[in-house]
């Protein structure tokens, strides 16, 4: 029998010239959401946090009655609103580790990276002082007080024990270092007790992560033993040294690499940043002071890397690094108003007000104490308007919760009227002039000379003797081309490369009019040899001059300035039109007394019958002796609002997060044994922090 | 021991209100003294100049000058010295004192036109009130010499821009035909205003002897 196989029939009751609805057919458009949902959110919200952003500047009035970061919170707020009208759950993207892993890396680099070295290692001593003892006290003062009040019945919190009650203050002691940033960077309070809170915020980070591990670690023991003492205060050696130690280590490793990269100029930023990353990382991993290493790290590795790297790379990683800072502290603040609204509060306002309360006697009563005892250590004591400066100033987190919640809104005004009225010595911030450099350099010479006279050493000689071994050794390690250059030099390279371009940009085309830098350098070359017209030579010397003086110049780091944008160059722009003007206008036959000037070949370079008046009018400012104000200033004014609101509801959502750690303090505590707790930054950090931890288990 | 005491209080006496120095802090700079003058009465500038940390400063000539100036000595005297006292060489280091808790605004600003006129009278060689451009660019000159190669043109280079400056800052509207013939004091307080020279141009004298902390130091 054949077995015939038949080639399967199609039913022809469907035609195949249009596509059935019973058959998959090729889709012409689809979507496929869960797939990008995370990217795509966390793009949206970072958009949503600098539509923001952008939108309170459109409208400038309103940055100058509420900073930035109210805003920020008060918009979370509303975007938090309508999520929970509609039921649906804040991302829950915004856990402890995003935090601490993600979002307070860029901003610690950000501070450390901008920081202003010299005076910080001449104050060294002092920054330390504060920031251990200080804390100490602060902590140890509020918690034992505020457990006093948790004892009166009166207002309902007795279920408050000892060990959270210290916990507490840990975080609220700690000072907010945006803020005193905004406050002083200002006011241009005196360089001293800028750096000394700055330093202060940046270190105590170490202190608080040991207390709050001792505070748990005592907690749980029934009793304690003068060795468990003992062990806390090497933990903190530890923890603090440890830190420093494996920035420098990073900063040297990092400053090293950047020494081979002149062929991959490309990815040279992302060294910096791998590195710094890597730091805190790795300081993480062995739960000691990450923000102490990636702040180290930073300071050591910027000032050879910025030597290596191209001037590209070096404008990059500054541009990014702000970047970076930026987009987290923006996005902390809105999560913070979006999380507000969508979780529970409990409120006590006995509590909250006793906290203040506590919290302003004891950092009051601290700065006094701790400023007597190291008064007689420091070259320039501090007066006791310097003491209130430092008191207020660490205060930012406390004080700026009670006035917004508890004073009248005109109260709020801010720092800086207080500190007018009292008249805090302050800095006249240093112009970027030649002489005031040559003078700074002269005068620490001077000062080493005399010292070594005297055979007395200070930090001037331990200065001098690092200064030597950084040329000797560092710098021909981790610097590709080590010749030293003086910062006088390189400051002059700037300046003359800035005043060429200046003139390049005035004239945009009509060269022949321009007057030519190459006279201040003709002297040596020519004799006087009157030219007609602005001849091509001129232009190749030009060319010539501007290269020759091109060579490593590098911007010099403006100080504290982070809040503000880049380093921006309008104030050596306004010097540098003043001395266009004076270039033009002093160098006449005759002045300085030198022997043969020739008759500048810029006049004979004009059209005939003009002067060079007319062709560039003077743009300069009257320099009355009053210092000058870059433009960015005016507006940072204002900012100094954050000063108090910044961390309005950082504290005040710690105050009310406090209340849940009673119910969540078991499982807290194993969560917090593998993460390390960076209170310092008590301002953004303490608030989130707080929030996230219920979140943790 | 208190006879002793009370005789070397009133030898000092009066340098102590010369100077304001404190007595152990005189004390200390005597013994500096001795040793820098081989236990002689006066210094000369070869005893200085034998010190060998100050080999590597770069303007080691103008600060040992410093010394010998009779301008630093604020008796409205000028040309130098042969040799100095001690007397002389305290009065010198005392424009190095730093400013304390007590000192009023006016003895700051005092101060502060003591050191400034300390620095000026470095610069200023020839004693006629003005840093000209010559003294400027020597000056200039001394500062980069230990500093890589940036060789003389481009010290007077510096030198130039750096009078531009205060030509400019002090003098704004100089007319086409002046010629701006040298810092004077005034234009030099005028540059330096925003330093705070008080605060920043000191040492600390100790009052703790410290020669005998340093075990296996000779005179150096």
């Amino acid at each position: 029998m054949d077995v015939t196989i038949v080639p399967p029939i199609k039913p022809d009751d469907s035609p195949q010239a249009y596509p059935d609805t019973e058959k998959a057919n090729l889709p012409v458009f689809t979507m496929n959401y869960p797939r990008i949902q995370i990217p795509f959110e966390i793009t949206l919200w970072v958009l949503l946090a600098s539509f923001a952003k952008i939108g309170f500047h459109v409208y400038h009035k309103i940055t100058i009655w509420v900073p930035e970061s109210c805003l920020l919170i008060s918009i979370g707020l509303i975007v938090g609103g309508i999520m929970h009208s509609v039921h649906e759950e804040p991302p829950a993207a915004l856990s402890s580790n995003v935090f601490f892993l993600y979002m307070l890396p860029p901003i610690v680099l950000d501070s450390g990276y901008f920081m202003p070295t010299r005076p910080f290692f001449e104050n060294i001593g002092t920054v330390l002082w504060f920031a251990v003892v200080g804390t100490l006290w602060n902590s140890i003062g509020i918690g034992m007080s505020l457990f006093a009040i948790c004892q009166i019945e009166a207002f309902g919190v007795q279920d408050i024990n000892l060990q959270e009650n210290l916990l507490f203050a840990t975080i609220i002691s700690a000072v907010d270092p945006v803020a005193v940033l905004s406050v002083f960077e200002d006011v241009s309070v005196n360089e001293q007790l800028y750096i000394v809170v700055f330093g202060e915020c940046l270190f105590n980070d170490a202190v608080t992560v040991v207390l709050y591990n001792m505070f748990n670690f005592v907690a749980e023991m029934p009793v304690v033993e003068p060795v468990d003492v003992f062990l806390g205060v090497a933990r903190f050696f530890v923890v603090g040294l440890g830190g420093m130690g494996f920035g420098i280590l990073f900063g040297f490793v990092a400053a090293f690499t950047t020494r081979f990269t002149s062929k991959v100029r490309e990815i040279e930023p992302l060294f910096i940043f791998m590195y710094s990353y890597l730091a805190y990382l790795v300081a993480e991993l062995f739960a000691i002071s990450s923000i102490m290493a990636i702040v180290t790290c930073a300071l050591t590795m910027k000032y050879y890397v910025e030597e290596n790297v191209s001037q590209r790379s070096c404008t990059t990683i500054r541009h990014v690094v702000k970047m970076l800072g930026s987009i987290s502290e923006t996005l902390i603040f809105f999560f913070l108003g979006v999380v507000t609204v969508t979780t529970e509060h409990e409120w006590n306002w006995g509590y909250i007000l006793f906290t203040l309360l506590f919290a302003f006697v004891w950092r009051g009563l601290g700065v006094l104490v701790l400023t007597q005892i190291i008064n007689p250590f420091r070259t320039i004591p501090f007066n006791l308007k310097d003491q209130f400066g430092l008191a207020y100033g660490g205060l930012r987190g406390a004080i700026s919760f009670a006035l917004a919640f508890t004073l009248p809104e005109n109260i709020t005004r801010s720092i800086r009227p207080l500190i007018e009225l009292i008249n805090v010595r302050r800095t006249n911030r240093n112009l970027d002039t030649i002489n005031v450099e040559i003078h700074c350099r002269l005068m620490e010479h001077t000062i080493a000379g005399i010292e070594d006279l005297c055979g007395q050493w200070s930090h001037f000689y331990w200065k001098d003797k690092f200064m030597k071994f950084n040329n000797r050794i560092l710098r021909r390690i981790l610097i590709r081309d080590s010749r030293a250059e003086s910062s006088i030099v390189a400051l002059y390279k700037k300046l003359e490369l800035q005043n060429a371009m200046e003139i390049l940009d005035q004239v945009s085309g009509d060269i022949s009019a321009a007057p030519s830098i190459v006279s201040l350098y003709e002297e040596k070359k020519t004799s006087a040899k009157p030219k007609k017209k602005f001849m091509a030579a001129d232009l190749r010397n030009m060319h010539d001059i501007l290269s020759k003086n091109m060579y490593k110049i590098r911007q010099r780091t403006v100080a504290y300035t982070r809040k503000n944008a880049l380093p921006n160059d309008s104030q050596t722009r306004e010097i540098l039109i003043r001395r266009h003007a004076s270039i033009r206008r002093s160098l006449r036959p005759g002045s300085f007394q030198t022997a043969a000037v020739p008759r500048s070949h810029k006049y004979f370079s004009l059209p005939a019958g003009k002067s060079l008046d007319s062709k560039f009018p003077p743009q300069r400012l009257s320099y009355t002796g009053k210092p000058l104000k870059p433009p960015h200033l005016s507006l940072s004014r204002f900012k100094v609002r954050n000063t108090l609101f910044h961390t309005v509801f950082n504290i005040a959502y710690s105050v009310i997060k406090h209340f849940e750690f009673k119910v969540n303090l078991l499982a807290f505590s194993t969560a917090f044994d593998h993460i390390s707790l960076p209170f310092s930054m008590s301002g953004t950090c303490s608030g989130v922090y707080l929030h996230i931890v219920p979140d943790l288990h | 021991m208190g006879a002793s005491q009370t005789r070397s209080e009133h030898k000092y006496q009066d340098l102590m209100d010369k100077t304001g120095f404190s007595v152990e802090q005189i004390k200390n700079l005597h013994k500096r003294f001795e040793q820098l003058s081989g236990n002689e009465e006066t210094i000369s500038r070869e005893n200085l100049e034998n010190i060998p940390a100050l080999a590597n400063n770069p303007i080691r000539r103008q600060i040992i000058g410093a010394f010998f100036d009779k301008r630093n000595q604020h008796q409205n005297e000028v040309g130098s010295f042969e040799e100095i006292g001690f007397e002389q060489f305290l009065m010198v280091m005392s424009h190095f004192r730093p400013p304390t808790l007590k000192t009023t605004e006016e003895e700051r600003e005092t101060m502060r036109k003591e050191k400034l006129r300390f620095l000026f009278n470095m610069h200023d060689t020839d004693n006629d009130g003005t840093i000209t451009l010559e003294e400027y660019r020597k000056a200039v000159e001394e500062l980069l010499s230990k500093s890589g190669a940036i060789g003389q043109e481009g010290a007077k280079a510096i030198a130039d821009a750096a009078m531009l400056e205060v030509a400019s800052t002090n003098v704004p509207h100089m007319a086409p035909d002046d010629f701006y013939e040298g810092i004077t004091f005034e234009h030099f307080e005028q540059i330096l205003k925003g330093l705070e020279m008080e605060s920043r141009m000191h040492i600390r004298f100790l009052d703790v002897d410290t020669t005998t902390m340093r075990c296996g130091r000779s005179t150096s």
